[in-house]
């Protein structure tokens, strides 16, 4: 059994009075962010700085018949101008796929398209000035003439190929995928109890407060490219920009400052970003490309355009037997580099029934081109698609065979002593701890006792519901992510841990920060391993040109993988010292130990010396030591998770509505999630990821939806237009928690990030067709809107 | 189109600016881009997401629905000016204390707001709080740590 007793930093070998592990210890380093002073991508000065800003294709598919520039070049502050062709001598194009997803297809990708757009946005020139108003100003004088082409823009439509978008292709399939149980047919023949049912999920986007920006600089005399970037993988970056411009490895930095948000909106590489490194080289100087708001709803990548049938087979008893899902996804002209956009289908097909004890299971994924914006990877991949489908079918068992939904998921759910153990889509589960969480959230939300109300406002014509899902999350992904395929995106980690002469702790990693906390949580490792207080730690992340090389933040990792880097590296510093002190005192080293920054007698506890002493005499004194010591003061250690695939998590949420059968309208009363992310390192942290997780995928589940015309335009690219969860509408969360650390790491920290958004759009819905179930009517078509209840309802 | 300007005069964070500023220029571009203060944000530039509050003549308005002319003869006060002078200081500690902030993009005009509801709503409700922030995005946290954080403050404010 993994413990919470187990959790190595509280046992032999780094004993210190001050452990921060498991505290609500406030953010260090954070103070600058509520007093102004972040340094977000647009604060950046720079002399000789440059704009650009893009083009943009009215249409969603079109040919470029004619393109002028020479007007737009003519304009006040304008610097030049770029169409497609240009730029290509300079960033080779980039196609989306990745070897492990069996016969994947893309089309190439250009910087700048060169002759053809295949969204409403992608960009087909570049306009450089010396502001960004004289650059826009510029835009007006752009001429294009097009010759429009049909869009595709129905996924079935796509599926079926009347059209096709890349002819080289022959088809409009990027990624098929089909797996089925050995004995599937005969099960399911067989099952007392078939449910079926078909949901549908809406496009939906980041909207990070800071849009995407970027602000490259090239150095000819060096051949050095200097990009500063709101990103979640600088490595990853560092790769593309060196191999697609054509400049080593080596003579690339990527720089990350604050930034104002990413949830996977930031770990892509986006056409427009890659021209603007592209424009700094051709003109030898500065450039800075930030989107404006109506450029992220038509550029930053979209996600979960999905429609799956699925049905559950079951016995009359109430045991699961099956699952069997067919899901078709549109994901925009291109899959997006270097990550695909066929993960999130994937993601699906691997998650489907992930809670349960089901022996048999069948899926089919189409994942297709169409001529809107491309989606990709966006918090939660696949999670919240593969949980709505999922509880939604559960509960339609569960009201089939009239068993409570609650009862229904305890019967099926994974017993907490069946593991390590190996689903039928192939994936494997190291630990979880699904029972445990379903009590108590049984009890922390007193489920009997709001039963009985519902049951009693029903009387009273007021129509609420109780919803639930459980959830399994991907998280510490191992090289079997990405590696594996063929992308250069690094699945190990690493962390320097130094002491500075002064006393002080400096820790450079190559996990990056964009809110989570994560440098405030390696403070707390870095701390607790080494023996001092956190106020004397410093954590630098988001440069390459200083961190070791990593793969950054995604997939709900950086705890997880970087922070066992800080853990074995801050163990390893505090020998190193710990020898320091031991030469200058003439001790052995084992009679001594740390705590609080200062070294101690580990049997007495007398107080010896300082840890800014040890850094004095280590620095400037060196010949005060014997002559064959050498201290070593900065230690590096990596960590890559290799045993599993993933160290998933799991967890389950219940979400409390009423729903207001006249206009539609449903109102989050209470939600409730009780998850268990292993060791939990700051719980004030972690809880408000998981809050801040629930409340995102609340917006997909009632708010968020990027709506497209038939013909490719996109009718809503204002925050006027598109609802984002705003504190009004959002109900009290209440958390609970498991620990179940991992064992595949010392620190034993899975990943929290996603599991608020993978769980909390099933169980709205299940609450809504719970409030609704009285009146026969369900909904299944995310977001759900008043107008979408209203039309469930036969009202509309 | 070429950027005429008009002369103005106003005062921000307590010193005095006279320039002549670009008619369309919007006030927290004037304030980023000339200024230097890059504390307030650009986040949506149409008036929905809140980042780029400031106080203008004590009123919390939208720098990003302002224009800077507009600003000619009033006193604008940022999010710098408030940290500086101690004006913020029990909401910023509150907001550390119950990690009301992630990313920290919207913190700025989220603590404005919460700084106008000290001083125009001190008795506010929990759900009031949810009211009175709701015209403020924040995409990372949940916004309950936000309300706390706020609530906090408040109590503090009611006992002291």
């Amino acid at each position: 059994m993994n413990a919470r007793n187990e959790i190595p930093v509280k046992t032999d070998g780094v004993k210190t009075q001050i452990n921060y592990i498991g505290q609500s210890v406030p953010r260090t380093g954070a103070k600058k962010l509520l007093q102004g002073r972040g340094t977000y991508l647009d604060d950046l000065r720079m002399p000789r700085l440059v704009h650009v800003v893009f083009f943009r294709s009215p249409h969603a598919h079109a040919r470029i018949k004619h393109l002028d520039l020479t007007q737009a070049r003519k304009q006040p502050g304008v610097v030049a101008v770029f169409d497609g062709h240009d730029v290509a001598q300079f960033c080779t194009p980039w196609v989306g796929v990745l070897g492990h997803l069996k016969g994947i297809r893309s089309a190439p990708q250009y910087a700048i398209a060169p002759e053809r757009a295949c969204w409403q946005g992608e960009a087909v020139a570049a306009i450089v000035a010396q502001t960004r108003r004289q650059a826009e100003d510029a835009l007006d004088h752009v001429q294009a003439d097009w010759d429009v082409l049909p869009a595709v823009t129905d996924m079935d439509a796509s599926l079926e190929g009347k059209t096709v978008i890349h002819p080289d292709l022959g088809d409009n399939l990027c990624f098929h995928r089909e797996l089925k149980t050995e004995g599937f047919d005969d099960v399911f023949s067989k099952a007392d109890v078939v449910v079926e049912k078909i949901y549908v999920f809406s496009r939906h986007t980041g909207v990070t407060n800071e849009p995407r920006a970027i602000l490259a600089d090239y150095n000819p005399a060096e051949n050095l490219l200097t990009v500063y970037q709101g990103t979640q993988a600088p490595n990853m970056m560092q790769d593309i920009f060196s191999r697609h411009l054509n400049i080593p490895e080596s003579n690339v930095r990527v720089i990350c400052k604050d930034v104002g948000g990413s949830f996977g909106i930031k770990v892509h590489v986006y056409a427009d970003e890659m021209a603007t490194a592209a424009i700094a080289v051709m003109l030898k100087r500065p450039v800075k490309f930030m989107a404006d708001r109506i450029e992220s709803f038509l550029t930053d990548i979209h996600a979960r355009e999905h429609k799956v049938k699925i049905k559950l087979a079951c016995t009359k008893q109430g045991d699961m037997l099956a699952f069997d899902m067919v899901d078709l996804t549109g994901i925009g002209p291109y899959s997006v580099y270097p990550r695909t956009s066929g993960i999130e289908g994937n993601q699906v097909v691997n998650l489907t029934g992930g809670p349960y004890k089901h022996q048999q299971y069948k899926a089919s994924l189409d994942v297709v081109f169409t001529n809107k914006n491309v989606t990709c990877q966006y918090r939660a991949v696949g999670h919240p698609i593969a949980v709505a489908i999922t509880e939604g079918i559960v509960d339609e068992a569960a009201r089939k065979i009239s068993m409570d939904p609650a009862e229904f998921r305890r019967r099926n759910l994974i017993a907490d002593d069946a593991y390590p153990y190996t689903f039928p889509s192939g994936i494997k589960f190291e630990k979880l701890s699904h029972h445990q969480c379903l009590d108590q959230l049984m009890q922390l939300m007193d489920y009997k006792k709001l039963r009985e109300e519902q049951q009693q406002l029903r009387g009273k014509g007021i129509y609420r519901g109780i919803g639930l899902a459980a959830m399994i999350e991907v998280t510490n992904p191992s090289p079997a992510f990405y590696g594996v395929g063929g992308a250069r995106i690094s699945a190990q980690d690493g962390a320097t841990v130094r002491l500075d002469p002064a006393g002080m702790i400096n820790v450079l990693v190559s996990v990056t920060e964009q809110g989570q906390g994560t440098e405030a949580i390696f403070a707390q490792i870095a701390a607790s391993a080494v023996g001092v207080d956190v106020a004397n730690v410093r954590v630098i992340t988001g440069d390459t040109g200083v961190t070791p090389y990593g793969g950054g933040t995604w997939a709900s990792r950086g705890a997880g993988i970087g922070g066992e880097a800080v853990l074995q590296a801050g163990k390893v510093l505090r020998t190193h010292i710990l020898a320091v002190a031991a030469a200058i005192l003439k001790v052995e080293v084992a009679t001594l130990d740390m705590s609080n920054g200062v070294v101690i007698d580990k049997l007495t506890g007398q107080e010896h010396m300082s840890i800014n002493e040890v850094g004095r005499v280590a620095y400037f004194r060196p010949d005060t030591l014997p002559m064959d010591f050498q201290s070593e003061l900065t230690v590096t250690r990596h960590y890559t998770p290799r045993e599993y695939g993933f160290t998933f998590t799991n967890g389950i949420q219940a979400s409390y509505v009423e729903v207001d059968i006249e206009t539609g309208f449903v109102k989050l009363l209470k939600h409730w999630c009780v998850e268990d992310c292993g060791t939990i390192i700051n719980p004030m942290l972690v809880d408000e990821q998981i809050r801040g997780g629930i409340v995102q995928g609340i917006g997909g589940a009632m708010f968020e939806e990027c709506i497209y015309s038939e013909d490719g335009q996109l009718l809503n690219g204002s925050m006027a237009d598109y609802l984002v969860p705003m504190a009004g509408e959002m109900p009290d969360i209440v958390l609970g928690h498991v620990e179940t650390p991992t064992k595949t790491s010392e620190l034993g920290a899975k990943g929290a990030g996603e599991a608020g958004t993978a769980g909390a759009p099933g169980a709205v819905m299940n609450a809504i067709n719970d409030a609704i179930a009285p009146l026969n009517a369900s909904v299944s078509v995310q977001p759900f809107t008043p107008e979408r209840v209203l039309s469930a309802l036969g009202k509309i | 189109m070429s950027d005429r300007c008009m002369h103005t005069q106003f005062v921000v964070n307590g010193e005095t600016v006279d320039a002549q500023v670009p008619v369309r220029m919007h006030l927290v571009d004037y304030l980023r881009e000339d200024l230097g203060l890059t504390g307030s944000h650009l986040g949506c530039e149409h008036g929905v997401c809140g980042a780029c509050q400031v106080m203008v003549d004590g009123q919390l308005v939208r720098g990003c629905l302002t224009l800077a002319v507009q600003a000619n003869g009033k006193h604008v006060q940022t999010i710098e000016g408030l940290s500086e002078s101690g004006e913020l200081q029990a909401l910023q500690a509150s907001f550390l204390k119950h990690n009301a902030f992630q990313c920290g993009f919207c913190s700025s005009g989220m603590l404005l707001t919460a700084l106008e509801i000290t001083k125009h709503h001190p008795h506010a409700t929990r759900d009031e709080i949810k009211e009175l922030i709701s015209g403020n995005y924040c995409r990372c946290t949940g916004y309950q740590a936000i309300v706390d954080a706020i609530e906090s403050v408040l109590k503090q404010g009611a006992s002291s």
